[in-house]
């Protein structure tokens, strides 16, 4: 069934791109056959990932991009995820609310993902999603992550360029010099930069960046927006187009790909291997049961099982 | 959804707390749009709000569309102010269900589930 889908999809029918990106989020089994036809297709999108502290407006600032992309005569894939509830699985998703205007360009294809407990600020199924995004002939996909902390940076393995967004009055200089969000910009945008703080926020960011740069790396470039009002939004596609060139040119873009390669590989590993050894294990249970009554430990849970399974060394 | 969005975000609420993922579109959404909106989403069902007395219009074309998109298939409901007499005709242009005001968070959740698990179950 999934093999004539893909065809369809990649021939442009919506509706079988559609169900295909249901398929790779709630049909793992299937998984593998469709991106082993999606994969080798896939290669030709430009890829930007949007992350950001919840409410920096993101969606709004993404509505804006497909629109200037729009313009410019290039088709946009948006892939946009959004938290599931840890209590009951649900989610709303409101991603859309934002991109009303782009609802009737058929040059547009907005895709709503839920998170489903996935850590890191995407769901288990955007990279697969934004890959399909780029196999049906996007030019662009858009992958705006869930509002995002300091640690959920996922979308540097999904992204070529990732742009992240902040803005005013959200702390002062020190929340700009901790780990995680910042250390993964290609760009950074300063949006509401209409609002009071907007000025220090870009001072930082500057100072920032300035004091972590290197000789013949790319420098993350700083940038203020007003998404509401498209203020801002032609410079940011154009510092885009010089990061992309930049990475393609030095290297990084290969470099980037293979580590995402990498980890990908390793993640379907671990869940492959997993699976494997719990079907050989039919008892998997009990060890959880015995280690919750402090019988023996975790570690000699595992090893167990490694040699129950016949992978122990 | 018209214009007003205070009941659609009350049952996007109740959805989400019971387990359903639920694409909130926002207000003054056309039938195109809608459609659009579940043909690109994949959506099983889809739930329109509309209290401006245009529910004729609205759930009417919607439903067409959908047909003409190849998306019978999915679930139409809805609600709002809608007199009565006027759900019988709704429910002819294909309108899986008309919930009256005073309808029940559980009425909406349990019809909702009913026809989900149906429409999985009849899926090739």
């Amino acid at each position: 069934m999934s093999s004539e889908l893909v065809e369809r999809a990649l021939n442009g029918e919506v509706r079988a791109a559609a169900r295909l990106m249901t398929a790779l989020e709630s049909d793992p089994e299937a998984v593998p056959a469709i991106m082993s036809q999606v994969y080798p297709k896939a290669g030709k999108a430009h890829v930007i990932g949007v992350t950001g502290p919840p409410g920096a407006g993101k969606s709004s600032l993404v509505d804006k991009i497909a629109a200037t992309y729009r313009d410019r005569g290039q088709t946009v894939g948006i892939v946009a995820v959004d938290p599931s509830s840890p209590f009951n699985g649900g989610a709303i998703l409101g991603d859309r609310i934002r991109m009303q205007d782009r609802f009737a360009d058929a040059g547009v294809f907005i895709r709503s993902m839920a998170s489903r407990g996935q850590p890191g600020g995407l769901a288990k199924a955007s990279q697969n999603v934004v890959a399909l995004m780029a196999a049906i002939g996007k030019d662009v996909v858009l992958v705006e992550t869930v509002g995002v902390g300091q640690e959920e940076i996922d979308v540097i393995r999904v992204a070529d360029t990732t742009v992240v967004v902040m803005v005013p009055g959200l702390g002062d200089a020190v929340q700009t010099m901790k780990a995680g969000l910042l250390e993964v910009a290609d760009v950074f945008v300063v949006n509401k930069a209409d609002r009071d703080g907007a000025d220090r926020v870009f001072k930082d960011l500057n100072l920032m960046v300035h004091i972590g740069m290197q000789e013949g790396k790319w420098s993350a470039p700083v940038l203020k927006t007003v998404a509401t009002e498209n203020q801002g939004v032609d410079e940011l596609l154009d510092k885009v187009a010089q990061h992309i060139a930049f990475a393609r040119q030095s290297g990084q873009y290969e470099l980037r790909r293979r580590q995402a390669a990498t980890v990908e590989i390793d993640a379907i590993l671990r869940d492959r291997l997993l699976r494997a050894v719990m079907h050989r294990v039919p008892a998997f249970d009990r060890y959880a049961e015995e280690v919750g009554r402090r019988q023996y430990d975790p570690y000699t849970a595992v090893e167990h099982i490694l040699q129950e399974s016949g992978l122990g060394g | 959804m018209d214009g007003h969005d205070r009941g659609a975000k009350v049952v996007a609420r109740l959805l989400r707390d019971a387990g359903f993922e639920v694409i909130y579109t926002g207000l003054y959404q056309t039938p195109e749009a809608i459609v659009n909106t579940a043909l690109q989403e994949d959506a099983d069902a889809v739930g329109i709000s509309v209290l401006s007395a245009a529910h004729k219009h609205i759930f009417g074309e919607t439903a067409r569309i959908m047909r003409e998109q190849g998306l019978a298939d999915v679930i139409l409901f809805g609600g709002g102010i809608i007199p009565p007499n006027d759900v019988l005709w709704l429910e002819q242009q294909g309108v899986r269900k008309v919930f009256l005001p005073g309808a029940s968070g559980p009425e909406i959740i349990d019809f909702l589930k009913q026809a989900v698990t149906e429409r999985r179950r009849a899926a090739p």
